[in-house]
């Protein structure tokens, strides 16, 4: 009733091709994208931006990156903090070499050092699989690590050992630094995660994607329908990398200012791979929701007890909170191992067929 | 520079003998503990297909039940049959609420579920137990603390810590009496036929839940072992966490299915981590102990994808 496709006929073949072809989905997605642009930043206080909507918008892209590598050519990898700290401390090294470049395009180019490293860790995975490969990629970010403690040229010989993001200006406001106003880091996160989001979203539908779901779905047959899984599996390492990278770099430009190794420990990489399976494998728009019940529970958690009055010690909170987190995805795998992506699409279904039962 | 790398080791290796030797005697303990906690892996992996990522945690939270109950004023000996119930408790729990809903999902999805698990535990464990690092008591149990220096004539001497040997003696036993329990008994029997072929296991009348229960309580009891002594040599604190992804490959390295596989592996590791970072971690900057262990368990896997002692891996289509 409410999310019916019929009676839209298309007359080309473009607007059948076209990435959204029902109508109500593009409605869907413009309020959404009109939320994001223009409701949030009107409405919206800094502590709102500063603490869940940029943060949810980076997890979400690199949640958008691991889903390539995971969700879409099958490969787990537990790796992704790692890489997201050389996307950090790439674009540190080159916001510092070159102070006069706008930061914004280093952020994007330090992808590519991101890219370069994680087809290199993915090469181990053309005669490993599944478990196995997941940790030989635990090899990628203990090595990684280290080196972000032990290579001092990484984080320029600073005394504290961590990359403190130096002031930047871009089309006339300063867009990094400790100086930067919310909206504005608001804004660039925003438009880079919806302008990647919206790449993959073209990549994942055309032969490359196609090519990295035939090797997540059966590797041998797809090579033997001509699918070479050298190259196939490291474009697929070296995409996801270059998301996570470009991730990781805004998470220290554009929110923390400031990081250290222990930033990008296997904890993040725990962290996102959660918001990929709880989010559904192989769903770009479930790497968003997935990201936010991970990232926006725990916040909600914090602040439940002081609204309702109870004083309790902090640290007890957060105990709790690991608790519940913990106990809420063994009750979600439980009720829907395919993640909200396909709670959603259930949803769809019953719109559709609404006020029948089926 | 080559000099450094390929000789220079070497001579200082047979310049002071004593040294290695103690170096040697390190790396056997750390395999020794690595291997236990593989061993707890390889057992659920065996019976159930689950990569139990909440195996280390089972193993700070068994330290933390048993020392948390002996601050609470319960004797050694009590306290330690008060943590194997709850062990058996949280076995049986694992089972009813996470294992016997997700039978049957991908691989990921049940590895996901032991993280979560993990999530739950620590945040179990902190809240009732608190945070702080916890001293092991080794006394009360009735383990050995002291030290013993061997002499080498000339060259030096060894110490050896008691509790070390103590480590090696219980992980000898436990390895027996796993190896008496799977290869002798009936449940053991029961065991292995549902590692074998899950339905064919079903349809000869095994309890598939009931097995799982045991399987889980199994790996709570090495758990609890290696939470004792690796508490012994440190503390009990959730740092151990971390220590517990070393035991990762171990088990790739032996194969995720074979119990001799993960002891050896544990070694191969152990000594391997040592000998790395005392003779050759200086040329780079040291603290190489946090990665080495993962290159040498990815340069085995490079040639043997299935592990040192795993099973053949056939693919079909």
């Amino acid at each position: 009733m409410f999310y019916r496709e019929a009676g839209q006929f298309k007359t080309s073949y473009k607007a059948d091709q076209a990435l959204m072809p029902i109508l109500q989905d593009r409605v869907g997605l413009t309020v959404i994208l009109l939320i994001a642009f223009v409701a949030i930043p009107a409405f919206a206080n800094d502590f709102f931006l500063t603490s869940i909507m940029i943060p949810f918008l980076v997890f979400s892209l690199a949640a958008i990156g691991l889903n390539v590598l995971t969700g879409f050519c099958g490969q787990l990898s537990l790796g992704t903090g790692a890489f997201m700290g050389v996307g950090a401390y790439a674009a540190y090294k080159l916001t510092t070499i070159f102070p006069d470049a706008n930061v914004i395009v280093m952020v994007l180019l330090s992808g590519i050092f991101s890219a370069a490293i994680g087809a290199v860790f993915g090469l181990p995975s053309l005669r490993i699989k599944g478990l196995y490969l997941a940790v030989t990629t635990l090899a990628a970010q203990f090595f990684l690590e280290w080196c972000f403690i032990r290579i001092p040229w990484l984080y320029n010989y600073n005394a504290s050992g961590a990359i403190e993001v130096p002031h930047r200006e871009a089309f006339g406001v300063v867009v990094s630094g400790a100086e930067a106003t919310p909206i504005v880091r608001y804004f660039i996160v925003l438009c880079i995660t919806v302008a990647i989001a919206y790449l993959m979203a073209n990549v994942l539908r055309g032969r490359i994607g196609r090519s990295w779901m035939m090797i997540r779905d059966m590797d041998i047959a797809a090579e033997l329908m001509g699918i070479r899984p050298l190259q196939t599996k490291l474009m697929a390492f070296a995409v996801s990398s270059y998301i996570c990278g470009v991730a990781g770099a805004m998470m220290v430009f554009f929110w923390l200012n400031a990081a250290e190794p222990s930033s990008y420990s296997i904890s993040l990489s725990f962290q996102i791979l959660f918001m990929v399976i709880l989010g559904g494998l192989g769903s770009l728009g479930g790497a968003f929701m997935g990201a936010a019940f991970i990232w926006i529970l725990p916040v909600f958690l914090k602040f439940i007890p002081g609204t309702l009055g109870i004083d309790v010690a902090a640290e007890t909170v957060e105990h709790v909170t690991f608790m519940i987190v913990g106990a809420l995805i063994i009750f979600f795998l439980i009720v829907e191992p395919h993640g909200f992506a396909r709670l959603w699409q259930i949803g769809k279904q019953k719109l559709r067929v609404w006020p029948f039962p089926y | 520079m080559l000099y450094d790398i390929f000789i220079d080791p070497f001579v200082q290796m047979y310049d002071m003998p004593d040294f290695f030797l103690q170096v040697l005697w390190e790396g056997f303990v750390a395999g020794i503990l690595y291997a236990l906690i593989a061993l707890g892996f390889v057992l659920i992996f065996k019976a159930s297909g689950v990569f139990n990522f909440a195996q280390g945690i089972m193993v700070v939270f068994a330290g933390l039940t048993l020392v948390g109950l002996n601050e609470n004023g319960i004797p050694a000996y009590l306290a330690l049959a008060l943590t194997i119930v709850a062990m058996g408790v949280l076995a049986y729990g694992v089972e009813r609420v996470v294992m016997r809903p997700l039978v049957n999902q991908p691989d990921i999805i049940l590895l996901m579920a032991t993280i979560g698990l993990t999530y739950f535990l620590i945040g179990f464990g902190e809240f009732v137990f608190g945070g702080e690092p916890k001293q092991m008591i080794t006394e009360q149990l009735g383990l050995p603390t002291g030290s013993t220096a061997i002499e080498m004539g000339e060259r030096g001497l060894i110490i050896l810590q008691h509790i070390d040997i103590a480590a090696a003696v219980i992980a000898v036993i436990m390895v027996t009496a796993l190896g008496i329990f799977f290869n002798k008994t009936r449940i053991g029997r029961a065991l292995r036929a549902v590692a074998d072929d899950h339905q064919a296991a079903l349809s000869v009348g095994i309890s598939l839940n009931q097995i799982w229960a045991i399987v889980w309580f199994a790996a709570g009891l090495v758990a609890l072992a290696t939470g004792i002594m690796w508490g012994a040599r440190s503390d009990v604190s959730f740092a151990l966490e971390i220590v517990a992804f070393k035991a990762l490959p171990v088990l790739i390295l032996g194969g995720f299915t074979s119990i001799p596989g993960a002891i050896v592996g544990g070694l191969i590791i152990g000594f391997g981590e040592k000998i790395g970072e005392l003779y050759w971690g200086g040329l780079v900057g040291g603290g190489i102990e946090s990665w080495l262990a993962y290159i040498i368990a990815l340069i085995f896997l490079l040639f043997r994808p299935q592990g040192l002692f795993g099973e053949r891996i056939i693919e079909r289509i």
